[in-house]
């Protein structure tokens, strides 16, 4: 018996809660695209009505750190014991992370302790001795893409637009990328498994766009930790993205659509870089790709204004993504600061048309 | 010193090395193998071999400092090996023993330490939008220099609560969660190891005849830009 590929993915699901998050920030999505994680929450807590708790007290979850070789496991288990025990003191059971790096961390670290009771009961002793606190393992864990991918027919009945070429009437071609860590290690953990993740391909298939099954689809996006944190191996990083837009490009995606903060910002600036270094641009009329989030796809469609949800700060210009969908935006707010205020716009690269 | 002996104290090597065919599936679908001389089939067939002088040869070179932590091999492996997971007990050794300055991917420990190391311990962040520079990340282009150079106004318009000490992107983090971090660290090793990583490169910087102080000095700028690649 033959099965479908929608079919293979559906034997991999995981258990998701249906509400009451405490939420956990990602150090880099806070940098680079800093208004994501706020339009997340607007999506969960007020269009959907779901409780979701965001912590002023949360830390860096240190994975970045631990993945660089620069920190021992036993601190990476001590500092996530600290946020589970801040989310026990918050009152909640589910935690929700924005970071895939982080729900990597976070899973590894459950899984060892299930295997070496041990290094569990190491954690509690040396969070005791550090804090003088105790805490109990979440009841469910899960990645925000998650969420959005269990309320996505909620949001495709609230959305004001679909993943349609409105100039065509033709779906849309969307790259799915799943960050390494979402379920490269624990293939159960992520919904589709390693070799078939279907959190996004998931929100592609109900918002009504097209996938683009690429040669390099799984391939990593070059993060590397320490490889892209030193310029000096930073050729590692903008390598192993260039295979991958290589290997997308005779499918003309319109749009690339990301689940890991490192992996939405690399495929980001390193079309960038290509365009600056080798002339070489990926999308249509000498613009790049446009890379979303998650839960920026979502936003739009369900009518947020691009440039309150900070799609201004994505260098690959998001316009052709814009247009094509039919959302109507006012050019002249994207570069505006607080209260109208104005900032000069940033420097038009070269190769790559930013507007 | 035997360091069969120590790794088999590190829980990440009893998880990544069953038994290895040698197949190289995990060569072949590695990132790091594609851009740099790395091989996970023979770091595994090595730290496998059991071999002290071989395995002390890794601990003291540059290979073991390509993987990029992807953990691609871990899905892949015909065997359930872990590659990342044994290439993490060799990097931890490697620290532990001192062997690390040996090798000049080693010895660029200090520059990771220096950076999101530091700035962990500064901001409870990784990494943070003051530290992040155009010298320093020239990829992050001319978009982040502007939201860098007008941070007030756009992370305001945009929601964040940029060095506020309230919920939201950016807070400046509570004083008992610092806090908390640093105890952690102390009590946990990471503080003995940043330690460690200082007082070694310090040695090997003298060695080299390159000024040693703190930050951004003349032997983190040699190890960050690679000037002896
Ligand atoms: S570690 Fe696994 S994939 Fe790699 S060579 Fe050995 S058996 Fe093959
Ligand atoms: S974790 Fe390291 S060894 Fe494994 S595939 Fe990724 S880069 Fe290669």
């Amino acid at each position: 018996m033959r099965y479908s590929r929608n079919e293979v993915w559906e034997t991999y699901q995981k258990e998701i809660a249906d509400n009451n998050f405490y939420f956990a920030r990602s150090c880099i999505r806070q940098n680079v695209l800093p208004a994501a994680e706020d339009l997340f929450l607007k999506i969960i807590g007020t269009d959907l009505g779901k409780n979701i708790y965001d912590d002023a007290r949360q830390t860096t979850c240190t994975g970045i750190a631990y993945h660089s070789g620069i920190i021992p496991f036993e601190t990476t288990m001590t500092v996530v014991a600290h946020l589970f025990a801040l989310m026990n003191e918050a009152g909640y059971e589910n935690y929700a992370c924005s970071c895939v790096t982080s729900f990597g961390i976070y899973s590894e670290v459950l899984e060892t302790w299930k295997h070496f009771p041990e290094k569990e009961k190491e954690a509690r002793e040396a969070l005791k001795k550090a804090t003088g606190k105790t805490f109990e393992i979440p009841k469910n864990l899960v990645h925000a893409s998650d969420l959005i991918y269990k309320f996505r027919k909620e949001i495709a009945n609230r959305s004001k637009y679909r993943l349609t070429d409105t100039t065509s009437g033709l779906p849309l071609k969307v790259v799915d990328h799943i960050g390494c860590h979402y379920a490269k290690i624990f293939p159960e953990k992520g919904i589709g498994g390693a070799e078939f993740p279907y959190v996004l391909a998931g929100l592609i298939d109900e918002w009504g766009g097209q996938q683009v099954d690429y040669p390099e689809r799984r391939h990593c996006c070059g993060f590397g930790f320490r490889q892209y944190l030193l310029k000096s191996n930073r050729g590692y990083s903008v390598a192993n993205s260039k295979k991958k837009f290589e290997s997308m490009k005779p499918y003309k995606p319109d749009l690339i659509i990301a689940n890991c903060p490192g992996c939405s910002f690399f495929l980001d600036r390193w079309q960038y870089v290509i365009a600056e270094m080798e002339n070489t641009t990926y999308g249509e009329n000498g613009y790049g790709i446009p890379v979303l989030t998650y839960e920026e796809l979502a936003g739009l469609l369900l009518g947020y204004d691009p440039w309150d949800i900070g799609l201004q700060t994505h260098q690959v210009a998001v316009e052709p993504i814009l247009d094509k969908l039919g959302i109507n935006y006012n050019p002249d707010m994207k570069y505006k600061g607080a209260g109208n205020s104005n900032t000069d716009s940033p420097e038009q690269p070269s190769s790559i048309k930013m507007f | 010193m035997d360091y069969v002996e120590e790794l088999k104290k590190d829980f990440r090597y009893i998880e990544g090395l069953n038994a290895c065919i040698n197949c190289g599936v995990c060569t072949a679908i590695c990132p790091a193998a594609e851009v740099s001389e790395y091989d996970p089939r023979q770091i595994v067939d090595t730290v496998q071999h059991a071999d002290n002088d071989e395995i002390e040869m890794l601990l003291k070179g540059d290979t073991i400092w390509y993987c990029g932590e992807c953990l691609s091999c871990k899905t892949r492996c015909p065997r359930g090996n872990t590659p990342c997971y044994i290439i993490q007990s060799l990097r931890s050794l490697s620290i532990e023993t001192g062997l690390f300055i040996e090798s000049i991917q080693g010895r660029k420990q200090l520059a990771l330490k220096r950076t999101i190391g530091e700035h962990m311990l500064k901001y409870g962040y990784c990494v943070y939008i003051d530290e992040i520079d155009t010298e320093m990340f020239p990829e992050q282009g001319p978009v982040w220099e502007w939201l860098r150079d007008n941070r007030e106004q756009i992370l305001t318009r945009l929601g964040a609560s940029y060095r506020q000490e309230k919920s939201g992107a950016l807070r400046k983090i509570p004083e008992e969660s610092m806090k908390a971090l640093q105890s952690i660290f102390d009590v946990t090793g990471a503080t003995e190891r940043f330690k460690k990583i200082e007082e070694l490169s310090e040695k090997k910087a003298r060695e080299m005849k390159i000024s040693f102080n703190s930050g951004k000095d003349d032997y983190f700028r040699h190890l960050y830009e690679g000037h002896n690649d």
